[in-house]
């Protein structure tokens, strides 16, 4: 097994310039983060806002760079900030946003926003363009008939479907999902899951998927890795974190997470009827 | 007598493409001092149908009921006046977005104050001294240091607390809470439901929590209802609908849950029923 992904001691600092009322300061977004990431896998990060977690997922989507530490993508280093990101490096990462109405452009149409990767990155003819969007569109779940409308014409967990077959455009090994299924109903949620998971199995992909919901992150994670305050607080497999919490943070979050079963509401009716 | 009586409300909206059936004949009845859940998904009329009872609807929407009642009182033939007496003091709402809902113009001082002034009729010292005790009733630090503060000062979690505070402000005796912790991360959402739930117990409140977290409505509901396509699908108390579910689309939107995954793919809602079973034994 390789590692698709490592990151050793990774830290980013943001700088708040001052002015006549306030004086500059540093936010330590990320306070030293290390992890690795197998081929095939599921890494899951999981927090709550301003805990870090999509700073971390922007480091390593190669969009911004981490004030210090080392980022190894597919067994090489890749710093953005020395030297210029080739295409090759770019095609090997690629994202998926939580907001699939703010993620598509609205003035491009379904076929131009696939294609586009391809643009960009790739000297492959239009024709060819066209033919490969085509076939992601289907293997996304959409039909060919949709290749000519633009994003307003499709519900939330099409878009996601839509921004999901862009990311994959370039054939990239990994895949950060950041908070993908989070604005999304429970059903559109199941069938967007399923088609992660399927992509994976197709593609051997790779994903770090960024969530606050567990019950989400306990189904779909091999790995897990809790974030407070930019410091990883917990990072194991999920059967180890899931069942024995090491970090008082961690055993806050399970508490406090909301749970759907039959024995949980008749201790909680009994706890009333008691009161 | 039930709190809020509701028998086959329909609300149509005039849509540039003909009318469209937002709420399809859905009938409830909420009690004093219980807690009754709405779910369903974006497009089930949950919020809808609160609304139409509340009288906040645009003029597009058409409201039709058999029975619209309040406290005994028909809120479908009340004149506007007589009803904006009734909702924001007895019958209150909460929104999901916090932040959004407050005026960013003011500070939530003032927009308590706004209630008490209006509803209550209380003098200047009164509407201060009642804001600090529901801020303090909400769990708010500092009350009085508080009240100076405009929205943008605050976290969405305190945001919330101050639409509580502010929907609790005249002792209404329903709160109507739409989606009230979607916007806020687990560990706010569980001491904003917390909260809720006991100041329900203590005022004795009527709660009807609109939502499409099961978990939500796991940890809340005495009675749920559960609408899709706006239709009532299901009403049940919350223990058999979690333990038998009765209508088909209960039961996929139960196995839907990541946590009731059994093997390595999801059952999802359109490949166990088409829209017709869905809506079988849908009480109308």
């Amino acid at each position: 097994m390789t590692h698709v992904l490592e990151a050793r001691n990774l830290v980013r600092d943001y700088h708040i310039p001052g002015n006549l009322f306030r004086k500059a300061r540093t936010v330590h977004a990320l306070k030293g983060v290390s992890f690795t990431v197998e081929e095939g896998k599921t890494l899951a990060i999981v927090g709550e806002s301003g805990c870090g977690k999509s700073t971390l997922g922007r480091i390593i989507t190669l969009i911004d760079p981490a004030t210090s530490g080392e980022l190894l993508i597919d067994g090489r280093t890749v710093d953005i900030a020395r030297e210029r990101l080739t295409p090759e490096m770019r095609r090997k990462v690629q994202i998926v946003f939580q907001n699939p109405y703010g993620s598509l452009n609205p003035r491009q149409k379904i076929g131009d926003i696939l294609a586009e990767p391809l643009v960009i990155n790739t000297d492959i003819p239009a024709a060819e363009r066209r033919d490969r969007a085509m076939t992601m569109l289907k293997k996304v779940g959409l039909e060919e008939k949709h290749y000519n409308r633009y994003p307003h014409m499709f519900s939330g967990g099409q878009r996601q479907r839509i921004a999901i077959a862009r990311a994959l455009m370039l054939n990239p090994k990994l895949l950060v999902l950041d908070e993908p299924v989070s604005a999304l109903d429970l059903s559109v949620q199941a069938q967007v899951l399923n088609l992660l998971a399927d992509l994976q199995d197709e593609f051997k992909l790779t994903y770090v998927f960024i969530s606050h919901d567990l019950s989400v992150v306990r189904y779909i994670a091999d790995d897990v890795m809790v974030m407070y305050y930019g410091e990883a607080v917990e990072y194991g497999s999920r059967d180890a974190v899931f069942s024995n919490p090491q970090h008082s943070y961690t055993k806050t979050l399970f508490a406090a997470t909301p749970r759907a079963d039959v024995a949980s509401i008749k201790a909680r009716l009994a706890r009333k009827n008691a009161a | 007598m039930a709190l809020l009586e509701v028998e086959n409300l329909v609300v149509e909206f005039q849509t540039a493409t003909g009318p469209f059936r937002a709420v399809d004949g859905v009938s409830l009845k909420v009690h004093e001092g219980e807690v009754l859940a709405i779910v369903g998904e974006s497009g089930s009329g949950k919020s809808v149908s609160m609304l139409a009872a509340m009288g906040l609807l645009p003029w597009t929407a058409t409201v039709t009921a058999d029975k619209l009642a309040f406290n005994g009182r028909d809120l479908l033939n009340m004149s506007p006046s007589d009803r904006r007496k009734i909702v924001g003091k007895e019958i209150a709402m909460i929104f999901q977005e916090p932040i959004a809902s407050l005026n960013p113009c003011f500070t939530v001082g003032f927009q308590i104050e706004e209630v008490l002034r209006i509803h209550m009729g209380l003098d200047r010292a009164a509407r201060r001294k009642r804001a600090i005790e529901l801020f303090e009733a909400v769990g708010i630090p500092e009350p009085a240091e508080r009240l100076r503060h405009f929205p943008h000062q605050m976290s969405g979690g305190q945001c919330q607390r101050v639409m509580i505070a502010i929907a609790l402000a005249c002792n209404p005796k329903l709160l109507i809470a739409d989606e009230p912790t979607t916007a806020l991360d687990v560990t706010i959402q569980k001491q904003i439901l917390d909260l809720l739930m006991k100041l329900q117990q203590e005022y004795r409140m009527g709660l009807i929590m609109i939502t499409h977290n099961m978990g939500v409505v796991a940890e809340t509901a005495d009675r749920v209802i559960v609408q899709y396509k706006g239709r009532k699908v299901e009403e049940a108390d919350v223990l058999s609908l979690f333990e038998s579910p009765k209508s088909n689309y209960t039961r996929a939107l139960l196995s839907a849950l990541p946590e009731n995954a059994t093997g390595d793919r999801l059952p999802t809602i359109s490949e166990l029923f088409n829209d017709q079973q869905m809506l079988e034994g849908a009480a109308r």
